[in-house]
């Protein structure tokens, strides 16, 4: 099956298809700006200050998943001793970073006028702080070792480590008293969220997504240009 | 079908994230207490000595019991088994509010008395426009 993963075979995807991803980015979060910011309702209780969910809560989990998958990328590629799928997580992690960064900034900016604090240690927000700081650490470990046998077995130990953290963090509001409210959608039962807010959202997620494709393509592009160019480490 | 080294990795995998869930999860256990952002008025309650450091007590805001007199806010939190007053002075956020989410941080006087030096606000994960609200509150 890993066949399918060889670099020279999909090296034609990746440096074609950046700019329809492009296009497509900007045509979904077009429209979902202007669901979020001028179609969808205010809030009854928090007024204008819920169009900042629609920020967080998609960079949320876009970073939990982008973890999610670099773990499991990272595990497979120790266990099967496949370099692709190292290479697959390195130009993933960087939106993740950013998108954890993004949570946990806007997330701020907003309970500030809710909560009426910046900043909470709450078990949410804390476990969300520790994830930003794995992501910090394996982005790290890519910069400072040469060997790539090196780098390949400690990243996957952090994200082996990191992972035990993204069930916490999902589950925090359940299992303790937090600040941070518990999840308004929920797959099995009905969602606490109407549903003028959630097409939003979720278009919202759609374009946080398309952006994560875009930047990994054009990541993983350069990671197999400098296979091909064997000795050019640094473009 | 794969060979021994393969299944030895797994392996190692597997007993690394073991161990690690394992203690994490022994970990979280016993911090148990400071992994909690506040405590509930019935947590209170059952306190068995009362310190004086500072504490967190969250709940409702009892309905009806907000009471402003020059500079202090007077306000019951519930759990709707047990309650605690608090008194606060200062500003309070904006959606505090009667049949709100609150956490209170500050000290406590005695098993009912609590006397807040900040007020936080707590949200719930009820998203909804206002017109909705309303046709809910009509029912």
């Amino acid at each position: 099956m890993f066949k399918l993963f060889e670099p020279n075979k999909i090296f034609k995807i990746t440096s074609k298809a950046p700019k329809y991803v492009l296009f497509l980015f900007v045509v979904v979060l077009t429209v979902g700006l202007v669901e979020a910011l001028v179609i969808s309702p205010e809030d009854y209780k928090q007024s204008d200050a819920v169009r900042i969910m629609y920020v967080h809560v998609p960079a949320a989990w876009i970073s939990l998943g982008i973890f999610s998958s670099i773990t499991l990328l990272s595990i497979c590629g120790f266990v099967f001793k496949n370099k692709n799928f190292f290479l697959i997580s390195k130009s993933l992690a960087p939106s993740g970073f950013v998108f954890n960064i993004i949570a946990l900034v806007t997330g701020s900016i907003w309970g500030k006028p809710t909560w009426g604090t910046w900043w909470a240690w709450d078990a949410r927000i804390t476990s969300m702080l520790i994830l930003a700081l794995f992501y910090a650490m394996y982005l790290i470990v890519w910069r400072i070792y040469d060997k790539e046998e090196k780098v390949y077995k400690i990243s996957t130990f952090i994200t082996i480590l990191g992972i035990i953290n993204v069930p916490i963090i999902k589950y925090s509001v359940d299992w303790w008293n937090t600040l941070h409210q518990p999840a308004s959608i929920n797959i099995l039962s009905k969602s606490s969220i109407h549903s003028s807010m959630l097409y939003p959202l979720l278009i919202m997620t759609a374009a946080f997504a398309l952006f994560s494709l875009l930047i990994f393509l054009m990541k993983y592009n350069t990671e197999l240009i400098k296979i091909k160019n064997k000795g050019l480490d640094r473009l | 079908m794969y060979g021994r080294k393969v299944k030895l990795r797994f392996l190692f995998v597997v007993i690394i994230l073991i161990t690690l869930i394992l203690t994490t999860f022994l970990i979280l256990r016993s911090l148990e207490e400071n992994v909690v952002f506040f405590q509930s008025p019935s947590e209170i309650k059952s306190l068995s000595e009362i310190d004086k450091s500072k504490i967190r007590v969250g709940g409702m805001v009892k309905k009806n019991s907000i009471s402003i007199s020059s500079n202090e806010v007077n306000f019951i939190i519930t759990d709707f088994k047990n309650e605690i007053n608090v008194t606060y002075s200062g500003a309070v956020p904006n959606l505090f509010a009667e049949g709100k989410g609150v956490v209170a941080e500050g000290f406590l006087k005695d098993r009912n008395f609590f006397s807040a030096t900040k007020i936080l606000a707590k949200h719930d994960e009820n998203y909804m426009p206002p017109e909705v609200k309303e046709a809910l509150g009509e029912k």
